[in-house]
């Protein structure tokens, strides 16, 4: 099993990218960790500028096709990424890596055998909606994290380079998701997608909200 | 910049608490009742299926199902006028209300009359346009555009209204006490200043929801009886129909009107369902004693055969604006287009190419999913704005993000250039952690958010 860690976590998080490593060793998996790769190229992509993607896309896929068993991607856009886009950007070459991709909490939740944290313990969950909507996962992380308040399915407003183009309405949406995190009674807020949280984390801190953002992959390892 | 018009508007919106307040109660309701009213359906998933095949099959061979309800219309005593644009549209209907002499026309709803700016074309031949649709009335009194595809005057509230009904009657000379902010109170005045408008009219001109081209009759789904009167009262019908509004069969539109009213309202039917066939016959009660029916294309034929052609698939329900947490935060009148929501910003710019401001609207998404979620006969959406990007945004986008993205994909090409730019960012949040203020998209992001730590 490869895990590709994203671009975003190797930038701003590196953290979670041991974190995730640590979870998974934790459940008796054996890690090795793409090298070589870099991005999917996901930005690039939805913002419409499909060589740039192209390129990118072809490095990451290059890097990781050869390694073997699955690929685990601790975030939901970039799993979606490459299994809903890849064949469609990379033709042939795409198809091979597309098909091994798992979600990280679809890969450890499709098993779980987890001890659930009681509900109300003041952790709501994220969904994050690539990983909701296109790749169908909703279930999983929810499991593997015990009781969490449910919030709306609402978009947190990230989008990619939608946060900077438009980002007073990004905020917007943000901050409708944080109320919602703050009426729960919350203090801590989990998702499976970096860019997400660091968006939601981001406004958090400037709202002065005090609320913990965390990666599933985080809490997983360390409790 | 390839947003910046949908920006300057957008900051209207959001700095607008009252606007804000109205959209998210009215999104709030309309969003809620959707996903309950289909589940009175023994199989939702499956009634949405059929009626997403029925909707390509249409699209795929509307010349022939076109020309069948052109036959039919024809056959059953009404008259078709094909309209190759909004400019042809509007003169066949000027037109009619010249030859007939018409002073007042009531209109009922109708989003195709919008887009071809129907009632200017009116107004400047001396015709008194009065729309009979109350979220309609209310836009006309504001001077407004409609700002949702069924709800109009969605960014309206009851106060806002009793204020444009107390004008009206001053400006009509009435005199007396003020429209209060009470619903009951704001029914009272609109029925009896509407119901003049029906007796006084010439013309009644409506939508049309879909159009049966099995006996060339027209369906039209409302909920205020408005449109009754518009087709039953005045002398004259004319209906204006985007010319993929069809079904071919009966049985089609059982299907189509089963997701219609529960993906719009959350109803398992609008409280009227109007099914004309052909103007008034000798032993009828009531009904014009002329119909016209204009088919419109402005610009859908286009569309057809292209990777967009499933927008021509839209029954105009509005559920898509519902979900959509871009549209309930700004509002319609952001997208300064006819069609607002998702599937404003996807219609908009396939239907005015040539305009840099309607190709700006696929920037208004977060690429969520939530329209293609909601959509009765799925729609993808989320797909096709990506796909609009691609088409436009390294054009439109300028040189600064082409260079910017050219770069970015040169460096991260390569694993060497990607750690390269990890050392720098590394490097930027150091020197830069109490930064407020950037150039460019770090800019952006700062001005609301912090810098991730």
């Amino acid at each position: 099993m490869v895990v590709f860690p994203t671009c975003l976590v190797e930038l701003v998080a590196p953290a979670v990218g041991q974190a995730v490593v640590r979870a998974l060793e934790a459940r008796g998996y054996t890690v090795t960790v793409g090298r070589g790769a870099t991005c999917c190229g996901q930005p690039a992509w939805n913002a419409g500028y499909v060589k740039d993607a192209r390129r990118v896309a072809r490095r990451t896929a290059k890097a990781l096709d050869r390694t073997t068993g699955p690929v685990v991607v601790p975030s939901g856009s970039c799993a979606a990424m490459m299994h809903e886009y890849w064949p469609e950007l990379l033709g042939e070459s795409g198809v091979g890596v597309a098909s091994r991709v798992v979600e990280f909490s679809a890969f450890l939740g499709a098993g779980a055998d987890v001890q659930a944290r009681p509900a109300g313990d003041g952790v709501a969950y994220h969904d994050s909606c690539h990983m909701l909507r296109s790749l169908g996962i909703k279930e999983e992380p929810r499991r593997l994290l015990g009781g969490t308040a449910e919030l709306s399915e609402r978009c947190c407003g990230f989008g990619g380079t939608f946060s900077v183009k438009l980002p007073e309405v990004s905020t917007a949406m943000a901050d409708e998701k944080l109320d919602e995190v703050v009426a729960a009674g919350c203090d801590t807020l989990v998702g499976c997608d970096l860019s997400c949280l660091m968006h939601l984390d981001g406004r958090a801190r400037r709202r002065g909200l005090g609320l913990t953002v965390r990666h599933l992959a985080e809490v997983l390892a360390d409790g | 910049m390839a947003e910046a018009a949908f920006k300057a508007r957008a900051h209207g919106a959001l700095n607008d608490d009252h606007l804000r307040g109205a959209l998210r109660t009215a999104t709030d309701v309309l969003g809620m009742m959707r996903p309950v009213s289909l589940q009175d359906l023994a199989d939702p998933d499956a009634v949405r299926d059929t009626a997403r095949t029925i909707r390509k099959r249409m699209v795929a061979d509307l010349p022939r199902v076109l020309d069948r309800f052109v036959e039919n219309v024809d056959a059953v005593g009404g008259t078709v006028f094909r309209a190759a644009n909004g400019d042809a549209a509007v003169a066949y209907i000027v037109g009619i209300a010249q030859q007939r002499g018409a002073r007042v026309v009531a209109k009922g709803k109708s989003m195709a009359s919008e887009e071809i700016h129907l009632n200017a074309g009116l107004e400047a031949a001396g015709v008194t346009v009065v729309e009979t649709d109350l979220g309609e009335f209310i836009i006309q009194l504001a001077g407004e555009t409609p700002s949702h595809i069924i709800a109009p005057a969605i960014h309206k509230t009851r106060y806002d209204v009793a204020e444009l009904f107390t004008a009206d009657a001053a400006a009509r000379g009435e005199t007396g006490a003020p429209v209060a902010p009470d619903i009951p109170a704001e029914f009272a005045y609109a029925r009896s200043r509407l119901r003049e408008a029906f007796l006084e009219a010439d013309i009644g001109v409506t939508g049309v929801n879909f159009a049966v081209a099995e006996t060339g009759s027209i369906c039209l789904v409302e909920n205020e009886g408005n449109g009754r009167m518009c087709t039953t009262l005045p002398r004259v019908h004319i209906a204006v129909m985007g010319m993929e509004r069809i079904v071919e069969t009966w049985d089609e539109l059982d299907v189509m009107l089963n997701v219609l009213a529960r993906s719009a309202t959350g109803q398992p039917l609008s409280v009227y369902t109007n099914i004309l066939t052909g103007p008034r016959r000798v032993d009828d009660v009531d009904g014009p004693e002329e119909l016209h029916v204009v088919i419109l294309d402005n610009g859908r034929s286009a569309i057809r055969g292209t990777k967009f052609e499933d927008v021509l698939d839209c029954i105009r329900c509005g559920a898509c604006l519902n979900v959509c947490p871009v549209y309930r935060n700004v509002g319609g009148h952001a997208y300064n287009a006819v069609y607002s929501g998702p599937i404003g910003a996807v219609l908009t710019p396939l239907l005015r190419p040539d305009d840099p401001e309607a190709r700006e609207l696929s920037q208004a998404s977060s690429l969520c999913g939530a329209c293609w979620e909601a959509c009765p006969v799925r729609i993808p959406l989320h797909e096709m704005l990506l796909d609009l990007r691609a088409r436009d945004a390294p054009g439109d986008g300028g040189a600064t993000r082409r260079i910017g993205f050219s770069l970015w994909s040169w460096l991260w090409s390569t694993r060497a250039g990607f750690v390269a730019t990890k050392v720098a960012s590394r490097v930027g949040r150091r020197v830069g952690r109490r930064a407020r203020r950037a150039p460019g998209w770090a800019g952006a992001w700062l001005s609301t958010r912090e810098a991730p730590k």
